[in-house]
């Protein structure tokens, strides 16, 4: 208890310089601040956190700063009060997340939006948080010292979609120089909703990036989520989905890695009654000295008969130094089911590279022209266009910046 | 062996000079001294069982790492060959049809051909061609090859028939316009329709200024690409060197005529 003791000391502070907040509020954040102090950041004794060392996060002293914001909301979404009813921020806190108890200890502004029942949404929900050196300390008081104290910031994001409700969310997250972005995202989707989520994520390669991703999945809903990590030094991606009878849920992932980046992507899909249909694809590209996890858990239930769930986790690592570790978890205890599962780790193919080469294509430009076919049926999923485009721009800078 | 009796058209006009050629892949030693000259225009036919090196040959002239050269030298064009990267024996105007085209899913074939096409207009100090030109540019060939115009915008190779390889083989040589194409067993896995297809392809290709080597085990496709001169390569060596004859005596004689081993004995038997 001591170790938990001494990380919690300094988060402590900053729990008590906190701007004021509403008394529910300030609840709400009490409730979360004593999980985090039980439960102290996770090591890799921790089955889950095995390849992912977050002592360097624990370790730094940062100050609690608030991401600038920017949220496009288009017509037909609510933008709703984080106090209304029917906004549980405090569910997060009682699990074993520390992460998320650690968030809810420092919520402060709190984006939640609604999608009314029926409603079919043109164009995108818009949600970008952005870490920058104006990024505005909250503590109380005392203004923020113009030191270079790294910040850290706890994105909370809530969006209920209701009933026979469509729209799609893209999430970005981005900033400069060294700071730690804690986001929890939690998306609620009603009977018949269908619901495309995006996330993007492309801090800086100094920065840390923890995120939680909380899907609650109606009846016949259909619910797709990607998560694209390009950036970070250390990221960790928990997704999980809860689904109902006869929802389908595609959770699909694209990371890249290079230089001595760690990406984490852990998820849980949770069959919890039957008829329910699962796709999940995750693509990883590693090189240089990075590394990346992949675990994926599909629990089936003993009610969730006649579930059809599908994982896959292909990795194409280009250097003999990068470190991928993948993991599918089954977890299956109904017995009308089917589910599979399967990974792979490979290299570029070498016929495939020759066979560029022999049409004049630049030997270099044939790695990136294949390490971008890998990736690209991620891509060709996205349903946005303005958004497929601009990660083609994103991944073909990435292929070219290449440190070696 | 002793020196082929091999026509020339003239000295000094040689477009490819392999001397004494040697290649290893791991410690085996595959080509055991090539010699071989090809001038513009010229098409020759290499002829030999399997195991014989044909293969080995058309991709160590490519420039396929896979194959180390141990000795002798190849020149074309005057240049040092095998100092080259495969690319820029492709822009020097090299061009080998894979006897297995590559799959490659994610890029589309029309994506891939403009790629290479502009790498070595470029090379040529030409402009790159955009979207429209290309499409312009490549209409006729496509009809050429009575290709499926859909075949244009899904991943290179995937998914397609054996077929329809060998005849994107042929359709990106008609984009490319080399200057020496390295046919590598094209026909194989053809059925007769597809064969005229192909031939009539590459027969329109022939032209005064472009060579071909053509890579084959039977002699059938020589029916209607007619060489020039006919090599027939043993155990990593050219054994006898002829004019276009000598494929219809292997057709007769089989390649034991020669006093030559062949599992298949297939030459020339239908």
């Amino acid at each position: 208890m001591t170790a938990v003791a001494e990380q919690t000391g300094a988060w402590l502070e900053s729990f008590a310089n906190q701007r004021p907040a509403a008394e529910w509020l300030r609840k709400v954040r009490e409730a979360g601040f004593e999980r985090f102090a039980e439960l102290g950041f996770p090591t890799t004794h921790d089955e889950e956190w095995r390849f992912t060392n977050v002592a360097r996060i624990a370790r730094t002293n940062f100050q609690v700063a608030q991401a600038e914001l920017t949220v496009r909301v288009p017509e037909g979404v609510e933008e709703i009060d984080p106090g209304a009813a029917g906004v549980d921020l405090g569910r997060f806190a009682a699990g074993g997340n520390a992460f998320a108890a650690l968030n809810t200890a420092f919520l402060d502004r709190v984006t939640v939006l609604r999608v009314p029942r029926g409603a079919v949404i043109e164009g995108a929900i818009e949600i970008g948080y952005e870490v920058g050196p104006d990024s505005q300390a909250v503590a109380g008081e005392s203004p923020a010292p113009p030191s270079t104290s790294p910040t850290a910031v706890h994105p909370r994001t809530v969006i209920l979609v209701g009933a026979n409700a469509q729209c799609s969310i893209v999430e970005t997250y981005k900033g400069q120089g060294q700071y730690f972005t804690n986001a929890v995202t939690e998306i609620v989707a009603g009977e018949g909703a269908v619901v495309n989520h995006y996330k993007v994520q492309q801090e800086d390669r100094d920065a840390f990036h923890v995120a939680t991703l909380a899907a609650s999945l109606g009846r016949s809903a259909n619910f797709s989520t990607t998560s694209i990590s390009l950036g970070g030094a250390l990221v960790r991606n928990d997704v999980s989905a809860v689904l109902s009878e006869g929802t389908e849920a595609t959770l699909n992932g694209l990371y890249l890695v290079n230089g001595s980046q760690h990406v984490d992507n852990h998820t849980v899909i949770d069959h919890a009654k039957p008829h329910g249909t699962s796709h999940e694809l995750y693509k990883g590209i590693l090189d240089g000295k990075a590394s990346a996890v992949f675990n994926g858990r599909i629990m089936v239930r003993k009610d969730a008969q006649k579930t059809d769930s599908k994982q896959t986790n292909k990795n194409l690592v280009l250097s003999d130094e990068a470190v991928i570790d993948t993991k599918p978890e089954l977890q299956i205890f109904a017995d009308d089911v089917r589910c599979t599962h399967g990974a792979t780790i490979g290299q570029l193919d070498a016929e495939a590279l020759f066979y560029l080469q022999s049409r004049g294509i630049g030997r270099e430009d044939a790695r990136n022209l294949l390490t971008y076919a890998f990736a690209q049926d991620i891509i060709d999923r996205i349903k946005i266009q303005t958004l497929r485009e601009t990660l083609e721009r994103s991944l073909f800078e990435k292929f070219h910046e290449r440190p070696r | 062996m002793g020196t082929p009796a091999r026509p020339t058209k003239e000295e000094n006009m040689s477009l490819l000079e392999i001397t004494n050629l040697h290649a290893t892949v791991g410690e085996r030693e595959i080509l055991k001294g090539i010699d071989l000259t090809v001038g513009p225009g010229e098409v020759h036919a290499i002829m030999g069982p399997n195991g014989s090196g044909k293969s080995t040959l058309a991709q160590v002239l490519a420039g396929r790492e896979l194959y180390a050269v141990t000795e002798g030298s190849v020149t074309y064009d005057g240049k040092d060959l095998l100092a080259m990267p495969p690319e820029d024996r492709a822009r020097e105007g090299i061009f080998l049809a894979f006897q297995y085209p590559v799959e490659i899913p994610g890029v589309s074939n029309q994506y891939f051909l403009k790629a290479a096409l502009n790498t070595m207009r470029k090379h040529r100090g030409l402009p790159e061609l955009d979207a429209m030109d290309f499409l312009d540019l490549i209409r006729g060939k496509i009809e050429l090859m009575e290709m499926e115009s859909s075949l244009l915008n899904r991943a290179v190779n995937a998914g397609f028939s054996g077929g329809e390889k060998k005849r994107n083989e042929i359709f990106q040589m008609a984009v490319l316009e080399p200057r020496l194409a390295i046919l590598d067993e094209t026909d194989s896995g053809l059925d007769i329709d597809a064969l005229k297809l192909v031939a009539h392809g590459v027969n329109s290709l022939r032209s005064a200024d472009r060579s071909m080597i053509v890579v084959t085990h039977y002699q059938r496709l020589l029916d209607y690409i007619v060489p020039d001169f006919v090599h027939v390569l043993s155990d990593g060596r050219i054994v006898k060197s002829g004019g276009k004859d000598l494929a219809l005596e292997l057709e007769r004689n089989g390649y034991a005529g020669l006093g030559i081993a062949d599992e298949e004995e297939a030459v020339g038997k239908v």
